[in-house]
C-alpha cells in the first residue's frame, strides 16, 4: 500500500512515560484516515508526534518518505512545509487579521504576487463561509469561525498531507457536515492525504476511508486496537470497538 | 476591431510559474477592450496558485473583455471549479472610517470609560478590603503572605542595590559643590532629607511599577483571557476580592517597608561619601542628619510610598481586568500598566510635594 505517513515501532509519550507503544502504521495515500480512541487514549499524543511537535520516545515517523528524525533542520522543515495542520482551537496568530493569518504560509514560503495571495485567501474563506471575517482579529471570532479560518490557513499552500485535530468539535451539525464535504472534495480534487482526529461518529461515517483506533489492549501496553478500512471498522465485532461505537451511537 | 487577447498557460502552472505569468499579463488584461482567452489546453498540472491567478484575473478583467477559459482538461477544470471567481472584498461594504471629530469623540468617550472602570476597581477593592481582612481573614491570609513574599523577594535586592548607587551618586554630586563653600557638613542634611522625602519612595515606586505592576497586569490579564476570572464568578467569588485585594494588602505593607529600606541604604551611600571623601566624622554625620529630619519628613515619605504602591497595584489590576482577546492583549496590558503607573507616580509625587511644601 502506498503511504505518505508511516511509523515504525513507534513509542509515543511524555518524558519517560510511554502512552502508546509498538505503533507500525502505514496511512494510505490520497485517503482520509480517522484517528479515534477514547478520552486520554493517546490519539492526540500520536497525532502531535506524527507532525513533529513531540519527539518520539523510540521508533521513527516518516512523512512523504522522509524520516522526520533524520537529516538537517532544513530538510525537516521542507517536509513539514508540505503538511497542513488544523489545530483544535485554530491556533491563529492573535496579532494578525484573518487575512494575514491565512496568507501567512504563502507569504513565508512562496513568491506569489500579493493580489493572487489575496484572491486565494478570499476564495478559501468563501468556501468555508467566513469571508466576512476577512479583516477581523482572532479575538473577535467565535470558536467555530476560528476553526474554519484555521482550516483555510492549513489548506492555503496545497499541502500533500492535511492533519486535522478534532475539526468538528464545537461546530454545529450543519457547519460540521459542510466542513466534512470540503475535506472530501480536497481529497478528491487535490489527492490529499488527510488525517483527522475525531470523536464524531457521523463525521467518521461521512469522511473516513481508513480508521486507526488506539487505546488499552487486552494484552500488552496501550497501542493500536484497529487499523483498517472504515467499512471493516463499523462492521467489527470486536468488543472494544463495539463498546466505542455503541457508546457513541447510544 | 482587435483580435482576442490569448494567453497560453504552461504545462505546469504552479506557485513557481505564477509570478512570471502575473507580471507578463496582468496589466494587459486589466486594460483589454478585446475578449480575453486563457488557453489551458497545454496545462497538465494546475495547483491552487494557478487557480488563484485565474480567479484573480476573472475579477480584474473589464466586462468588455469577457474573460474566458478554454481548453482545460477535466482534472484542471475540477481545480478551477473549486476556486471559481475571486469574491473580492466583502468588508468594503462596512461602515465608513470615522472623521476627525468622531475619532476624537470616540477617544474621549474611551478615556472617560477607562477612568470609570478604574474607579470601579478602586471602590470594589476598598469595599472588599474589610471582607477579606476580617470575614475571610484566615482563608486569604495565606494569599496575602504569599504576595508579600513575592513582592519583597522580587524587589528587595534590586531596590537595595540601586538605592545605594543613587545615595552615592547624589552625595558625590553635592560634595563637589559643598566643598567649594566649606559646607561639607550639610551633605548629611541633603542626603537625609532628599532620600527620606523623595528619592527613597520614588525609586521604590519606579522599580515596583516595573516588577510588580507589570506582573500584576500580566497575571490578571492571563487569568481573564483564559476564563479563570469567569470561573471564579460562577463560584460566587468576586475576582477583585480574590485576586486584587490580597495584592493590595500585601503591597500596602511591603511597599512602605521597601521604601524605608531604600531610604536607609541611600543614606548609607551618602554616609560613605561623607565619611570617606569629605572627612566627616561618624557622629558628626549621624547627628547632623538626625537633627535635620523631623517626623513630618518621615510621614511624607511613608505617605508617598503607600500612595505610590496603591496606584501601582490598582493600575496593574485595572489593566489586567479590562483585558479581552488573546496573548497580544496581555502584552499590551502589561506595557500599558507600566507606562500609566509611572505617569501616575510622577504626577502623585508632584502633587504631594506641593501639598507637603505649602501645607
Amino acid at each position: 500500500m502506498d503511504a505518505d505517513i508511516r511509523t515504525r515501532d513507534l513509542v509515543v509519550g511524555y518524558g519517560d512515560k510511554a502512552v502508546l507503544s509498538g505503533l507500525d502504521l502505514a496511512l494510505p495515500r490520497h485517503a482520509i484516515t480517522c484517528l479515534v480512541g477514547g478520552s486520554g487514549s493517546g490519539k492526540t499524543t500520536l497525532f502531535r508526534t506524527i507532525v513533529g511537535l513531540i519527539a518520539p520516545l523510540s521508533g521513527t515517523v516518516e512523512l512523504l518518505g522522509r524520516d522526520l528524525g533524520a537529516g538537517t533542520d532544513d530538510e525537516r522543515n521542507a517536509t513539514l512545509q508540505r503538511v497542513g495542520m488544523l489545530f483544535q482551537n485554530g491556533a491563529l496568530l492573535n496579532s494578525m487579521t484573518v487575512r494575514e493569518n491565512v496568507a501567512f504560509p504563502l507569504v513565508e514560503h512562496t513568491g506569489l504576487p500579493r493580489p493572487v495571495v489575496d484572491a486565494l485567501v478570499r476564495v478559501r474563506l468563501q468556501q468555508l463561509g467566513v469571508l466576512h471575517a476577512l479583516d477581523l482579529y482572532p479575538s473577535e471570532l467565535s470558536g467555530g469561525m476560528r476553526k474554519r479560518v484555521g482550516l483555510a490557513r492549513a489548506m492555503i499552500h496545497d499541502p500533500a498531507i492535511l492533519m486535522c485535530d478534532e475539526p468538528s468539535a464545537g461546530l454545529d451539525p450543519v457547519t460540521s457536515a459542510g466542513l466534512d464535504r470540503v475535506l472530501v472534495s480536497l481529497k478528491g480534487i487535490f489527492g490529499l492525504t488527510i488525517v483527522v482526529v475525531t470523536h464524531e461518529l457521523d463525521s467518521i461515517r461521512r469522511i473516513a476511508d481508513h480508521v486507526v483506533m488506539v487505546g488499552k489492549r487486552k494484552q500488552g501496553p496501550p497501542g493500536v486496537l484497529f487499523d483498517g478500512p472504515a467499512t471493516d471498522f463499523f462492521a467489527s465485532t470486536d468488543t472494544g470497538i463495539r463498546a466505542f461505537l455503541d457508546r457513541r451511537e447510544g | 476591431m482587435t483580435g482576442p487577447l490569448r494567453i497560453a498557460f504552461p504545462e505546469r502552472t504552479t506557485a513557481a510559474e505564477v509570478p512570471a505569468l502575473f507580471r507578463a499579463h496582468t496589466v494587459a488584461i486589466r486594460a483589454s477592450r478585446a475578449p480575453v482567452e486563457l488557453d489551458l489546453s497545454g496545462v497538465a498540472v494546475l495547483d491552487s496558485a494557478g487557480a488563484g491567478l485565474v480567479a484573480h484575473w476573472r475579477r480584474l478583467a473589464p466586462p468588455a473583455a469577457a474573460l474566458e477559459v478554454v481548453g482545460a482538461s477535466a482534472p484542471v477544470q475540477a481545480v478551477l471549479d473549486l476556486y471559481g471567481r475571486d469574491p473580492g472584498e466583502a468588508s468594503a461594504d462596512g461602515p465608513p472610517a470615522p472623521g476627525v471629530f468622531e475619532a476624537l469623540g470616540e477617544r474621549g468617550v474611551g478615556f472617560v470609560g477607562g477612568v470609570v472602570a478604574f474607579l470601579v476597581v478602586l471602590t470594589d477593592t476598598l469595599w472588599f478590603l474589610p471582607v477579606t481582612l476580617f470575614k475571610k481573614g484566615a482563608k486569604r491570609r495565606a494569599l496575602i503572605v504569599e504576595e508579600m513574599v513575592r513582592i519583597g523577594s522580587q524587589s528587595f535586592g534590586i531596590i537595595g542595590f540601586l538605592s545605594l548607587l543613587v545615595g552615592l551618586t547624589m552625595a558625590l554630586q553635592a560634595a563637589y559643590q559643598l566643598r567649594q563653600f566649606g559646607a561639607n557638613i550639610f551633605l548629611a542634611n541633603l542626603v537625609g532629607l532628599s532620600m527620606t522625602r523623595e528619592m527613597g519612595p520614588l525609586l521604590t515606586a519606579i522599580l515596583l511599577a516595573g516588577r510588580i505592576g507589570s506582573s500584576t497586569a500580566a497575571e490578571i490579564a492571563t487569568r481573564s483571557i483564559t476564563e479563570e476570572l469567569d470561573a471564579l464568578r460562577t463560584f460566587g467569588v468576586d475576582p477583585v476580592e480574590y485576586v486584587v485585594v490580597p495584592k493590595f494588602v500585601a503591597i500596602s505593607i511591603t511597599g512602605p517597608l521597601l521604601a524605608v529600606m531604600a531610604t536607609a541604604i541611600g543614606i548609607l551611600g551618602g554616609y560613605l561619601v561623607g565619611v570617606l571623601y569629605l572627612d566627616l566624622g561618624h557622629d558628626q554625620f549621624v547627628n547632623q542628619m538626625l537633627g535635620s529630619l523631623y517626623l513630618k519628613d518621615v510621614i511624607t515619605g511613608l505617605v508617598k510610598a503607600l500612595s505610590f504602591s496603591w496606584a501601582i497595584v490598582l493600575i496593574g489590576a485595572y489593566k489586567g481586568l479590562s483585558t479581552r482577546g488573546g496573548p497580544l492583549e496581555v502584552g499590551t496590558a502589561t506595557t500599558s500598566s507600566v507606562v500609566v503607573s509611572l505617569f501616575a507616580v510622577i504626577v502623585l509625587d508632584a502633587v504631594y510635594s506641593m501639598i507637603f511644601y505649602f501645607g
